[in-house]
């Protein structure tokens, strides 16, 4: 009787350690070794959706003996509330620029060993030094950078829109627009068409831009979740808010869209490679790291997803179709005016939200 | 004698006690965890504090919220009708159909659940756009129109302009009617297929039109069919955001959003947790009024 209610309890607790490993969809086995002795040749990594080049992970895999368990994550948002409450077994992760302030802010992240990561040597120089959100970069090195702008259909407008006007304040593509639905991302963009800095966190800054969107919510057509290339790409909307990487991915499909950033200026963004703390193979994902920063690992995840590379020894070795392109790299006078957003604290969260479900609302 | 009675406990709890475990691992204690969180607030980017603070409620019961509560109700309450109108008619079908197709056609009505409901939105998005399915038949159908009106001629109607579709709330009910549409056909069909027969066959004997035996005694028998079906239509569209996120326009906003806005973007989980219990509240609301209903009235309709 006592060995077996013994054995159900032993079965019960496993199938609960069977349940959570599946949740999370990664696999955890004899973890709690000692870490930094001789790990085990694992790795987890936890990316975006169609973010790594088509032969990266077994590329690494050959060279290193080491496997790679990538699972996804589709925001920001998802990635810090997952990490909140305890690294779930992640070794890697790629978090927004912004979202490497909070997680610093928080005590999430695993400072890097530069010595480590020899390869750093290939990283353009100007993103090592201009990293607001991680000053130093002790903590995160940018995987790729981005930046926001107006993606449109070339032979449905009249002029470039190569302003905010057209999106913010201007009836001129009523019911063709569609507008990012993430409040800091939207709103801080209507604080660089306001003349601002998109780090200026006044509420009454927030509340004039809210009256401009509240003004111009009729001519806009939808709210997208970061899906506005698809709307530009059926048709549905002609001027869009998107990342120059997600437009540059859709002109390759359609010549007639292109992308413009802003004359005012943007917000832009990286996204990073960082490794969180509690990380259960912290050396291997040094290992991982420094691979990423090789000049063909960098060329081969490039070429996939076409966003722009902050590897400059990878950029090298890429056709001149993808350096000289326009959309990839904007033109430097106009990134002179983008800033990288600063995590404004939990008051200004909350009001941005606030303002954010009344727009929506009224 | 009094071994027995241990024996049959013992029987009991054996049964009992994995349904029980389950409910209170993963139910009851996440549950309490999130009702624990509506009286905390935030101290720090990843810590709350469960202070016994009522500020979320208060918060949550601000005009701007209770309004967009009143929209998701009013948006839940449309669906739930619909969905009642649509799936009447249908499974009355499946009841009376034979018992050959019966199998097939209720087979039909479950296929949906097969599939994915993000993969069955975005299948919705490509029927609705600008550019897609719907209005492609409705311009083929508007050109053969104009076709055959230059053949008896007449004036060629005009440019066919497509009609707006998606992203608006439109497509919102639409999206969420065709969800759930199943929740409600399913007990409805349960309760339709219990009802005795002979009763319709009689009240049509007795001279009353197919109409009135519908409302006279079809409709009172499968009473508790149809308030089950309103009830687990209702609820679930209630919280749905996948769908409103998805298919809807600048004011399309649910309860649902603004909660799901808390636990990520927002990093409020305090007052996400205030939001999510008052629609909670709402639930065991509309759960109690069915028990009101259906006290008095004995729950064997059909009976002598």
């Amino acid at each position: 009787m006592t060995g077996h209610a013994k054995a159900l309890r032993t079965s019960r607790r496993s199938i609960l350690k069977g349940l959570g490993a599946a949740a999370i969809g990664i696999s955890l086995t004899g973890t709690k070794r000692s870490a930094w002795a001789a790990e085990e040749p694992k790795l987890n990594f936890y990316n975006w959706d169609t973010y790594i080049g088509e032969t990266t992970l077994e590329d690494f895999t050959e060279a290193s003996g080491i496997d790679v368990n990538m699972s996804l994550f589709a925001t920001n948002d998802e990635l810090f509330a997952k990490l909140r409450a305890g690294n779930p077994g992640y070794d890697v992760i790629v978090p927004g620029s912004e979202f490497v302030e909070r997680m610093i802010q928080a005590d999430l992240l695993e400072p890097l060993d530069h010595a480590k990561i020899p390869n750093i040597k290939n990283i353009s120089p100007e993103f090592m030094t201009d990293a607001p959100f991680d000053p130093g970069r002790k903590y995160s090195l940018p995987y790729t950078w981005l930046v926001i702008g107006v993606g449109y259909r070339k032979s449905k407008v009249k002029e470039v829109p190569n302003s905010w006007k057209w999106l913010f304040n201007s009836d001129a593509y009523a019911g063709r627009i569609a507008v990012m639905s993430d409040a800091s991302e939207l709103f801080r963009n209507c604080f660089k068409y306001l003349g601002q800095s998109l780090n200026d966190a006044s509420p009454e800054l927030l509340k004039q831009a809210e009256e401009m969107l509240t003004k111009q919510k009729p001519n806009i057509k939808a709210f997208h979740e970061d899906n506005g290339q698809d709307l530009l790409l059926s048709g549905e909307v002609d001027v869009v808010m998107e990342y120059n990487g997600d437009i540059a991915q859709i002109m390759k499909e359609d010549d007639d869209i292109d992308f413009v950033v802003p004359q005012e200026g943007a917000m832009r963004q990286q996204d990073t490679l960082a490794i969180p703390k509690g990380a259960p193979h912290p050396e291997n994902a040094l290992k991982f790291i420094n691979f990423i920063f090789e000049p063909e690992t960098g060329k081969g995840i490039t070429e996939t997803i076409l966003y722009p590379s902050p590897n400059a020894a990878a950029v090298a070795l890429m056709p001149e179709a993808y350096r000289d392109n326009k959309v990839i790299f904007p033109p430097a006078d106009v990134m002179a005016k983008c800033e990288y957003p600063n995590y404004l604290g939990p008051e200004f969260s909350r009001l941005l939200d606030e303002a954010m479900t009344r727009l929506r609302a009224s | 004698m009094a071994t027995r009675t241990q024996e049959r406990r013992l029987a009991f709890l054996a049964t009992a006690l994995p349904p029980i475990v389950w409910v209170v691992v993963f139910f009851l204690a996440p549950l309490a965890i999130v009702w624990a969180y509506s009286f905390g607030q935030n101290v720090s980017l990843t810590e709350v504090d469960i202070s016994g603070t009522f500020a979320n409620y208060a918060r949550a019961l601000e005009p701007l919220y209770l309004g967009i509560f009143a929209k998701s109700i009013f948006v839940a309450g449309i669906t739930t009708l619909l969905c009642l109108i649509v799936g009447f008619p249908v499974a009355l079908a499946i009841v009376f159909a034979s018992e050959r197709w019966r199998p097939w056609m209720l087979m039909l009505i479950m296929l949906p659940f097969w599939t994915n409901l993000l993969i069955r939105t975005y299948a919705l998005i490509a029927v609705l756009r600008t550019e897609g399915y719907a209005n492609f038949t409705l311009e083929w159908l508007w050109n053969q129109g104009s076709w055959l009106m230059t053949l008896v001629g007449l004036q060629p109607l005009g440019e066919f302009t497509p009609l707006q579709m998606l992203y608006n709330n439109f497509a919102v009910v639409v999206g969420l009617v065709y969800v759930h549409l199943p929740f409600m056909v399913l007990p409805l069909y349960a309760a339709l297929d219990r009802l005795d027969k002979s009763l319709i066959e009689a009240s049509l004997d007795l001279g009353a039109g197919q109409l009135r035996t519908l409302y006279s005694i079809v409709v009172p028998l499968a009473l508790p069919g149809i308030i089950s079906g309103i009830i687990i239509t209702f609820v679930p569209a209630l919280g749905a955001y996948l769908t409103p996120d998805l298919l809807g326009g600048p004011d399309s906003q649910m309860i649902a959003n603004v909660i799901e806005r808390q636990f990520k973007r927002a990093n409020d989980w305090p007052f996400g947790a205030a939001l999510s219990f008052l629609l909670m509240y709402a639930t065991f609301g509309a759960i109690a009024m069915r028990a009101y209903f259906s006290r008095g009235k004995p729950a064997d309709g059909h009976g002598i």
